[in-house]
């Protein structure tokens, strides 16, 4: 039994943890997209396969209206491509975070794990992130999200409507534990947070700009926001200590 | 539906894993510029605080509580209280609320 393998453990537990509050609010938010689907005529096994596969909500709402009117393939490779192009930046800001000891093949399988809310969470871990940590949200929050599509469609309109309403909300209060206590300790955090949310206010009552796609939205607002910011508060040189760490070959 | 359902999920299911993948893949050196990597730094907070607000507002039936649910969450994040319980007591609150409305 080598320390590395109890260090995995403790990663792989921590983040089946730390997933609980995101596997509520998914099992909330697929239950209603599998009613979603359900209204449109997908059946169970497929939407069940969907959200396996995909894990996206946003992208697994637009798709189930398009589907149902019968859109074409290209069209909705297109529309996914737009809707989640976010999790692009998201990977790239986990490459910087990512352990280096661990080799590529966990890139690939993490890769299925890169949603809004398991992203939040990992790059919220102090230091770099082992992969493991990763895999124990995905264990936890991948089946919650997939089950709740499945109940959704099977069920239907069981669960009392209040209930559902009131679990919409977890995944937000989950996102502002992760940004508020660094902006609480950092003015250009909390500064960038708070100009963040009016943007995104604003971008839904301006005329036509109000008409943007979601995603496209998280997309414009985080690159301009995020690069202005790069650009007059840069972040303090690292220390040259690391350097030389890591060249194993 | 004249299109195969399972087609459709596959065309999905491709294009988004290959958006997730390839920048972690291909981006395997820390990047040494200073501009991207404090972009970077600070992509995560910007994302999640604009996909937050004001989507958290109408994500339940009622836009009061939701906003009511929002300040409370803010509050006891601001406390450091854990992820668990500010997302639980967000959910509680909203609940509790829309019961009287």
């Amino acid at each position: 039994m080598s320390g590395a393998e109890n260090i995995n453990r403790k990663n792989y537990c921590d983040g089946m943890r730390d997933a609980i509050p995101i596997a509520l609010g998914y099992l909330a938010v697929a239950f209603t997209l599998g009613i979603a689907a359900r209204n449109a005529g997908v059946h169970a096994l497929p939407a069940t396969i969907m959200s396996l596969t995909n894990t996206t909500s946003a992208g697994e709402f637009a798709a189930i209206t398009a589907i149902a009117g019968g859109v074409g393939y290209a069209e909705l490779a297109l529309m996914q491509l737009v809707i989640n192009l976010r999790y692009m930046l998201m990977s790239c800001a986990l490459t910087q975070k990512l352990d280096p000891k661990f080799s590529i093949i966990h890139r690939f399988f993490i890769g299925f794990g890169v949603t809004d809310e398991i992203f939040g969470i990992s790059v919220a871990r102090k230091g770099k992130l082992n992969p493991c940590y990763m895999y124990g949200a995905m264990s936890i929050a991948i089946p919650a999200w997939t089950i709740g599509t499945c109940l959704g469609v099977v069920l239907g309109n069981v669960l009392p409507g209040g209930v559902v309403s009131a679990l919409s909300v977890a995944l937000y209060g989950m996102f502002l534990a992760i940004i508020i206590p660094p902006a609480r300790d950092n003015k250009v955090i909390r500064g960038l947070v708070i100009i963040a949310m009016a943007a995104s206010f604003l971008f839904t009552k301006i005329p036509v700009i109000k008409n943007i796609s979601s995603g496209m939205k998280v997309i414009i607002l985080t690159v301009v926001i995020s690069g202005v910011a790069a650009v007059l508060f840069p972040l303090p040189d690292e220390e040259k200590e690391e350097e030389e760490a890591n060249h194993e070959a | 539906m004249k299109h195969n359902i399972y087609l459709y999920i596959l065309v999905m299911a491709a294009v988004t894993y290959l958006i997730r993948v390839l920048p972690l893949t291909l981006i395997k050196k820390e990047i040494k510029n200073k501009t991207v990597r404090s972009f970077l730094f600070y992509v995560p907070y910007v994302t999640l605080a604009v996909m937050t607000f004001p989507a958290i507002l109408t994500a339940s039936n009622s836009m009061v509580a939701a906003g009511i649910g929002f300040v409370v969450a803010l509050i006891l994040a601001w406390r450091r209280t854990s992820m668990f319980v500010v997302s639980l007591v967000s959910c509680a609150i909203v609940y509790i609320l829309e019961l009287f409305m």
